[in-house]
């Protein structure tokens, strides 16, 4: 019993963590018409960003570091698109070829600047002690994790639902030409959306930190993971990442912990089977 | 003026066993199997506009098909090799049905997801795959009990078999059913109204470029006697797609010319900078920034652009 309680508030944890990261590129996906294949790297960067600061200064709180960690990625991300993403409004397959390359450069970076070994990111001390809740000894960061993606979820769906600039993007998601023509500055809510996302990237990178500590290659084993997520929850649905990232979350834990060796495989076959029965995903609209 | 460049490029392939030493020719048979791969890549890319980053999954199963066969279980080449392309083309076939639910940007991202899948599997199978140890002490088959030990031998072997893989998909290309393909790419919906199955004519194509992918692989496996799971990676399908963009896509040479240049750059950067990857997603800024169509086309619009003039 407590081996499938654990396992449930791990996945409960890693379906948080995606969330965060798998929203953002929902967003960008629906709003931009691009798969942003950065968004692995932008994760691992805040992981680093928030490893480097928290190991150097012990006295800092992991909410301001993520804060910081999120802005500092959400200025490299708004540069990127202002500077290289913008050039290629007409060549969307160039685009998704810029992130990729992109993403080469920001691990790479990240393998010269913090070495080869794998950097662990201290618990915040006030969150080590567990929580007893039923009996049952659960350990409290994790406990906090999924609290914060539901608030990220609750923030971010006032944003896009109940906000002026998120009227905005769902004018420019239903219709970008339309958008345009009624005078959505469309340009500049791209700008915002790339930032928005790497941002959330970059936060729960840091958050996820005192999880699976920061190593080379933690963006290529976090973007296949946001790649499923979207692919079965929906293109640009806030929702279906929300649901998805569960999913994925509680299989990918359980495959693990039951499978270790086949975790992968089982990984894919909610995707196979959504894709077979539903290929806009569960929330995605026909056609997104 | 195509049929100077062809024999240049011919002259060119022969010439390597009979002036080089065996650096060169062992750095050609690797240009020769990066071609075969880019080439691959290049019909699904370039001709059918499906743009997979995920075709790595097949140089890397059929390789470690052979791998597995030959180290573990005993099979002679011949056999193994059968079995290997066998299995891409039923992993290929039912990859296919899967990515090509969708299109544009969702295939690229499925099938982007199966390949990581396979790649971690790699990884973390490792009482099958051996992990990221790779397999080790492979050799090479003997066909017809001609030894392909030295770098001359191996060259020759390859430089057969990658011609009959271009002339091949040349033809491929040039039938009706590619124009069939190249229509289905620009036009799906009139392919469709004039009686085509486009979803057939996208997965026949999608198996065909994996059957090539697993031959690629196997002369991989065959030169390197080495597998280890960055075959399968992102990087490994990154690089063939950017010298299918490098060279030119939806060209017979272009993919050709780009993996050359892509394996050249990697051969002779490693010499002198420990940072591939980062050099590799910089040359990738450049292309796509500098050159979006590649350079055979770049080269063919300015020696059009001469004959123009000259008149």
């Amino acid at each position: 019993m407590q081996f499938w309680i654990i396992q449930g508030l791990n996945s409960l944890s890693l379906g948080g963590l995606l969330f965060l990261l798998s929203s953002g590129f929902s967003l960008i996906f629906g709003l931009m018409r691009l798969a942003n294949l950065t968004h692995g790297a932008f994760f691992m960067l805040g992981t680093y960003f928030g490893a480097t600061a928290l190991r150097s200064w012990s006295g800092l709180n992991i909410w301001v570091t993520a804060l910081g960690a999120g802005i500092a990625v959400a200025i490299i991300g708004g540069l990127f698109e202002r500077l290289v993403l913008t050039r290629l409004k007409t060549n969307p397959l160039g685009q998704v070829l810029v992130t990729l390359g992109m993403s080469f450069i920001i691990s790479d970076a990240c393998l010269m600047l913090w070495g080869g070994d794998s950097i662990p990111v201290p618990t915040p001390r006030n969150l080590q002690a567990p929580t007893r809740v039923f009996g049952f000894v659960f350990p409290t960061y994790r406990l906090v994790l999924v609290a914060c993606a539901i608030v990220a979820a609750i923030v971010l769906y006032f944003l896009i639902e109940r906000t002026r600039v998120g009227a905005m993007i769902r004018a420019g998601v239903d219709d970008r030409q339309m958008a345009r023509a009624v005078g959505i500055p469309v340009s500049r809510l791209f700008t915002l959306v790339f930032c928005l996302g790497a941002g959330i990237a970059g936060a729960g990178g840091v958050l996820g930190g005192p999880i699976l500590s920061a190593y080379p290659g933690l963006d290529a084993d976090m973007l296949p993971l946001a790649l499923i997520v979207v692919i079965l929850g929906g293109i640009g649905s806030l929702l279906g990442a929300f649901i998805g990232s569960f999913i994925i979350g509680f299989v990918y834990t359980f495959g693990t912990a039951l499978f270790p060796e086949l975790a992968y495989i089982i990984l894919f076959l909610p995707m196979i089977f959504v894709i077979a029965f539903r290929p806009q995903g569960l929330f995605g609209r026909v056609g997104a | 003026m195509k049929w100077i460049a062809a024999t240049l490029l011919a002259v060119l392939f022969l010439f390597p066993p009979f002036v080089a030493g065996d650096f060169y020719v062992n750095l050609a048979s690797q240009i020769l199997i990066a071609a075969i791969f880019a080439l691959s890549l290049n019909l699904l890319v370039g001709f059918g506009g499906m743009t997979s980053l995920g075709h790595a999954s097949y140089l890397g199963v059929a390789a470690y098909v052979s791998a597995l066969l030959t180290s573990r279980y005993g099979f002679g080449h011949g056999m193994a090799a059968i079995i290997a392309i066998a299995g891409t083309i039923a992993m290929a076939a039912f990859f296919g049905v899967i990515a090509l639910r969708a299109t544009g940007l969702g295939f690229l991202m499925i099938t982007l997801a199966l390949s990581q899948v396979l790649w971690g599997l790699a990884y973390r199978l490792s009482n099958v795959t051996n992990g990221d140890n790779g397999i080790a002490g492979l050799n090479r088959p003997a066909p017809f009990g001609i030894s392909l030990d030295t770098p001359t031998a191996f060259y020759w072997f390859t430089l057969i078999v990658a011609t009959f893989a271009f002339l091949t998909m040349a033809v491929f290309v040039s039938s009706s059913f590619g124009s069939s393909l190249k229509g289905v790419r620009d036009q799906p919906r009139r392919m469709a109204a004039l009686g085509f199955n486009p979803w057939m004519i996208r997965w026949i194509t999608f198996i065909y470029a994996g059957f090539w992918g697993g031959v690629s692989g196997l002369l991989y496996v065959y030169y390197n006697k080495y597998i280890h799971p960055t075959s399968l990676s992102t990087t490994s399908s990154a690089e063939a797609l950017l010298g299918v963009i490098a060279g030119g896509s939806g060209t017979l040479g272009g993919p050709v010319v780009g993996a050359a240049l892509v394996l050249l750059l990697k051969n002779y950067a490693s010499a002198y900078v420990e940072r591939w990857n980062m050099l590799l997603g910089l040359v990738f800024l450049f292309i796509v920034l500098m050159m979006p169509a590649g350079i055979v086309p770049g080269l063919a619009r300015l020696a059009a652009g001469l004959r123009r003039r000259s008149r």
